[in-house]
């Protein structure tokens, strides 16, 4: 086969790749005040790749390197939001690493190597692919916990992270194993068609799908396999945290909807069974947990668990609706989750983490701009118009009404309830009560900017979520069920 | 047209732009240009209403002043705007108590002013959006954000216990509104995914009994709790006895018809079969809520809460009236609802009154009022009146309708109903006559200082519309009735 034909629809990814080693290099020879050039390396990296997704895209699906590698509109749409994300990160950290020491090219490069993970996730289209870029990403973020050496919960947080990661990358295997026993292929279609027309070995099969489905659930963060989030949300660095909430969750919906949607669309009566029992039972805890906690990244890594318990739903509902709106759902959320953090990087200074509910008393009064960007953000979580959050909620209920599951649409909605009263909480500290400290608060020109366009585009997206939605439905249409 | 705009959507945007605006002064260094401001916006915002009743036309039923334009395609939903004869009076009703509000808040509101104005605005402009909205996302939209503002106001200028109360008020409306949201989306499914707007779902032929009554029971939930009816009532008391002044005039005259509103035109023309089954234990509820709150009203120890347990048994008398099912009831009710504005938001703004200068809501810190504020007493003496439902003020008008219409199905329901002339009269006069009679109880009483003339004017405002429309309240019911009847008779056909 033609070689360029191969390597166009991997274009962005063989560019990142190459940038990364030059950045690796050209950060060695920089002095530790000069970091900043790497840094702006970065960017141009992110916005190059942007350029050569948007520069590459061709309609339908590509298929390259034997059927490894796809490359379709949803792949595309999720990319550019990958870069987005990483791009964002990158701005709302710089202040807070510079300060501690962080801002290091090792930081940038492993970065890079988590999105460039990521992004084979997204594009592969065999379970090689997809275990090779799952691999790829999950290395690079235990790297990048670990990275503040002289903390001790950073690292007990890497620990954990690192141990229950290899464990949940073992039984994804194993699944695969078993699953290529069954059908004799790792090709995501050849696997589809081999289960279309009748496998010996049934009980095999469905065997190789619940280690499958419970290394998925890892990965995106549902109970029962949710143990590692809190721990790892909190003991990190808020810009590593902030890294692991945002674009790793449009990976895992990628990885999700080629696994179940793509290779396993024959089992989907098997698969949807489980995934109702996860998503129920995530919202529950989730939501229920995240009341009783006092620090902010705490309650954001419970929070993270309830919203994939909800995404999934969108998997169950199933169709275009289902998971259009399960993508809908993981870019409301990521933009959401990027703009929380960011907001506690935005006011911890030097020597202080502002991530306790505590800090954020008074910031009304502190700062009422800040205050309003967040209440915006935490209105969009807890689901309330006009913000971007509702809308999410909105079309994975829609999906899973159609269905004919309205009573798991009560019990979703209840659930959100419980979980509107700790996002209320923090707008109730930031409007309600007292500040406890008058320091002033001392906010980039970069960053400042980049919370207001975070918060206002939570609030835009809002009042006009068609065109977001549209490209989502078309996207997934393109990509899972034209087969 | 305004300007070549349309009307209904100047009505929603222009307090919420002169709401930005006014947050855009600042902080507290310019506070009077954003008190200005918020009254040239309050002001402008009510008179882009008067359009809507001069060139409202009484003979049909059918949506007026319609705007529809395409806002998310993928769902079918509309940015479709109208008002017929039932929702056209709250959307004046609402602009016209902004400004009011905004003047009561003039001197009292002294830290965060241009928040405080700009919560009024942008939320008379998503309520005026509420009573407009024809498309139920769009509805459900302005329905949710409604919250928002009201939850800072009762937050962050409330009494000592407002964050209880701001948080009960939010979870409490919240839990409805979800509720709704699963059945609209049900709705939406039954039109075959084609639409979400209220007048298809209206015009749905078949819906079975059992979902009707899930979809009313859902319905019930979100529109119960604002209402708020009995089971259902217990945040608007901490609410209204939280909120500042300013607060609980537009809980007490606006959100309380919202609900209202909600059963008029989702509940029963969407769920027929489902209200007729369910009338029963409605009435019930209404008739609790009439002679039970109305009896809780009799012991309170605090003005607001008076008033807002007495806005309680007021709001039973209006689903009284929604279902029984006959015009009287159901015009009664609606005069209900538009009186109660005014007559709940007048006491309100005479307890705030009291409040600004004593800082207590206690019956037992006053007594002896009349003595050092005569005026004051005069105007509270015709809206206590009002609220007690003497003939010649407003109130007597609905209350009037609403019995003849429960005599008419029930005379023992009627005879239930009819209590709270005497219970009202009792509470009201009562808790009257303990504030502003007798000997001057303290030395704050004695302090006293008459209502200044920006008070003198918004109780003369207050004064003309309740005595109007108890004298003549034929231009409201002129408006109300042909949509009325028209929602009546769509309440008989079946949907089974």
């Amino acid at each position: 086969m033609n070689l360029m034909a191969n390597l166009m629809p991997a274009a962005a990814e063989i560019f990142l790749l190459g940038m990364l080693c030059v950045i690796l290099i050209v950060d060695l020879l920089l002095s530790e005040s000069n970091k900043i050039y790497s840094y702006l390396l970065v960017q141009v990296t992110l916005l190059g790749c942007s350029i050569i997704t948007v520069g590459t895209h061709v309609d339908g699906v590509v298929y390259a390197f034997h059927n490894m590698y796809v490359d379709d509109l949803m792949s595309d749409v999720l990319k550019l939001l990958t870069y987005l994300a990483v791009a964002m990160m990158m701005v709302y950290s710089r202040q807070y690493l510079m300060l501690r020491g962080l801002f290091t090219g090792e930081f940038m490069v492993l970065a890079l190597f988590a999105l460039l993970g990521m992004n084979v996730m997204i594009s592969a289209n065999n379970f090689v692919t997809l275990y090779l870029g799952l691999e790829l990403l999950s290395l690079a973020l235990y790297a990048m916990v670990a990275l503040q050496r002289d903390s001790a919960v950073a690292t007990e947080a890497a620990m954990k992270y690192f141990i229950l990661g290899a464990l949940a990358s073992g039984l994804l295997l194993y699944g695969m194993s078993m699953l290529y026993g069954a059908t004799g292929s790792l090709d995501l279609h050849a696997m589809a068609d081999a289960i279309k027309h009748g496998v010996p070995n049934k009980s095999l099969l469905v065997f190789g799908l619940v280690f499958i489905v419970s290394g998925l659930a890892f990965k995106l963060g549902v109970v029962p396999f949710h143990m590692w989030i809190p721990d790892v949300y909190h003991g990190a660095p808020t810009p590593m945290t902030m890294l692991i909430g945002s674009a790793p969750k449009l990976a895992a919906f990628a990885f999700t909807a080629r696994i179940l949607v793509e290779g396993l669309q024959p089992l989907v009566h098997d698969w949807s069974g489980m995934l109702i029992i996860m998503a129920v039972a995530s919202m529950a805890v989730g939501n229920l947990s995240a009341i009783a906690q006092t620090n902010l990244k705490r309650m954001f890594a419970y929070s993270t668990i309830s919203h994939m318990g909800f995404l999934i739903l969108g998997f169950i509902g199933g169709g275009i609706e289902g998971y259009g709106s399960a993508m809908f759902y993981a870019v409301a959320y990521v933009l959401m989750t990027l703009g929380g953090f960011g907001m506690i990087m935005l006011l911890s200074r030097a020597g202080f983490e502002a991530d306790t509910l505590n800090d954020f008393k008074g910031l009304n009064q502190r700062s009422p701009w800040l205050a309003f960007m967040m209440l915006l953000l935490m209105f969009s979580m807890a689901g309330v118009p006009p913000t971007v959050g509702f809308y999410a909620k909105f079309s994975v209920l829609n999906a899973i009404v159609q269905t004919g599951h309205t009573w798991l649409a009560v019990t979703a909605v209840i659930f959100s309830l419980i979980g509107a009263f700790y996002y209320l909480r923090i707008v109730k500290l930031m409007y309600f009560d007292a500040p406890q400290s008058h320091e002033p608060i001392q906010v980039g020109m970069d960053s400042a900017f980049l919370i207001s366009f975070n918060g206002l585009g939570v609030l835009f997206l809002g009042m006009m979520p068609g065109m977001l939605m549209s490209i989502c439905a078309v996207a997934v249409q393109q990509s899972l069920l034209l087969h | 047209m305004i300007f070549g705009l349309p009307v209904i959507s100047v009505a929603i945007w222009l307090p919420i732009v002169f709401g930005v605006l006014v947050l855009a002064t600042g902080n507290d260094k310019n506070a009077p240009l954003a008190r200005v401001l918020a009254l040239v916006g309050s002001v402008l915002g009510f008179l882009v209403t008067l359009p809507l009743y001069t060139g409202f036309d009484v003979s049909t039923s059918a949506m007026q002043f319609e705007e529809m334009h395409s806002w998310i395609n993928r769902f079918n939903i509309h940015y479709h705007l109208g008002v017929d004869g039932i929702s056209m009076l709250f959307i004046l009703l609402n602009s016209f108590f902004t400004p009011l509000v905004v003047l009561a808040g003039w001197k009292v509101i002294e830290k965060r002013v241009a928040q405080y104005m700009a919560a009024f605005l942008i939320m008379s402009g998503i309520v005026n959006g509420v009573f407009a909205a024809l498309d139920s996302i769009l509805f459900y939209v302005f329905w949710e954000a409604m919250l928002i503002p009201m939850f800072i106001i009762i937050g962050v200028w409330g009494g000592p216990n407002r964050v209880y109360a701001a948080m009960k008020f939010f979870l409490y409306t919240l839990l409805g509104s979800l509720l709704m949201l699963v059945s609209l989306i049900y709705l939406y499914h039954l039109t075959g995914n084609s639409s979400f707007d209220i007048l298809d779902f209206q015009q749905l032929h078949h819906i079975p009994l059992q979902a009707q009554i899930l979809i009313f029971v859902a319905f019930f939930f979100a529109f119960a709790v604002k209402v708020p009816m009995f089971p259902v009532h217990t945040w608007l008391p901490d609410a209204h006895v939280e909120a500042p002044t300013g607060g609980s005039v537009v809980l007490a005259a606006i959100m309380l018809k919202v609900g209202a509103y909600g059963f008029l035109r989702f509940s029963m023309p969407i769920t027929p079969d489902a209200s007729h089954k369910l009338a029963g234990v409605m009435i019930a509820l209404s008739l609790i809520a009439i002679v039970y709150i109305g009896l809780v009203a009799l012991k309170q120890s605090d003005m607001k809460k008076l008033v807002a347990y007495s806005s309680i048994s007021h709001m039973g008398f209006v689903t009284l009236g929604f279902f029984i099912f006959n015009a009287y009831g159901m015009e009664g009710a609606l005069m209900q609802m538009l009186s109660h504005g005014f007559v709940a938001g007048a006491l309100f703004l005479c307890i705030g009154v009291l409040y600004d200068r004593v800082h207590s809501r206690e019956i037992a810190a006053y007594g002896g009022v009349a003595n050092k504020m005569p005026v004051f007493a005069a105007f509270f003496m015709l809206f206590a009146m009002a609220n007690s439902g003497l003939p010649g003020t407003s109130a007597f008008v609905g209350e009037f309708m609403v019995i003849m219409g429960t005599v008419k199905v029930n005379f023992w329901y009627g005879f239930a109903a009819a209590s709270t002339l005497i219970f009202g009269a009792a509470y009201t006069l009562w808790m009257y006559k303990r504030v502003i009679f007798g000997a001057v109880a303290n030395h704050h009483v004695a302090e006293l200082t008459d209502i200044n003339g920006r008070e003198k004017l918004i109780f003369i405002i207050l004064t003309i519309f309740v005595l109007g429309m108890g004298v003549y309240p034929l231009p409201f019911g002129e408006i109300l009735h042909v949509s009325v009847s028209d929602l009546l008779l769509h309440m008989t056909q079946s949907k089974l």
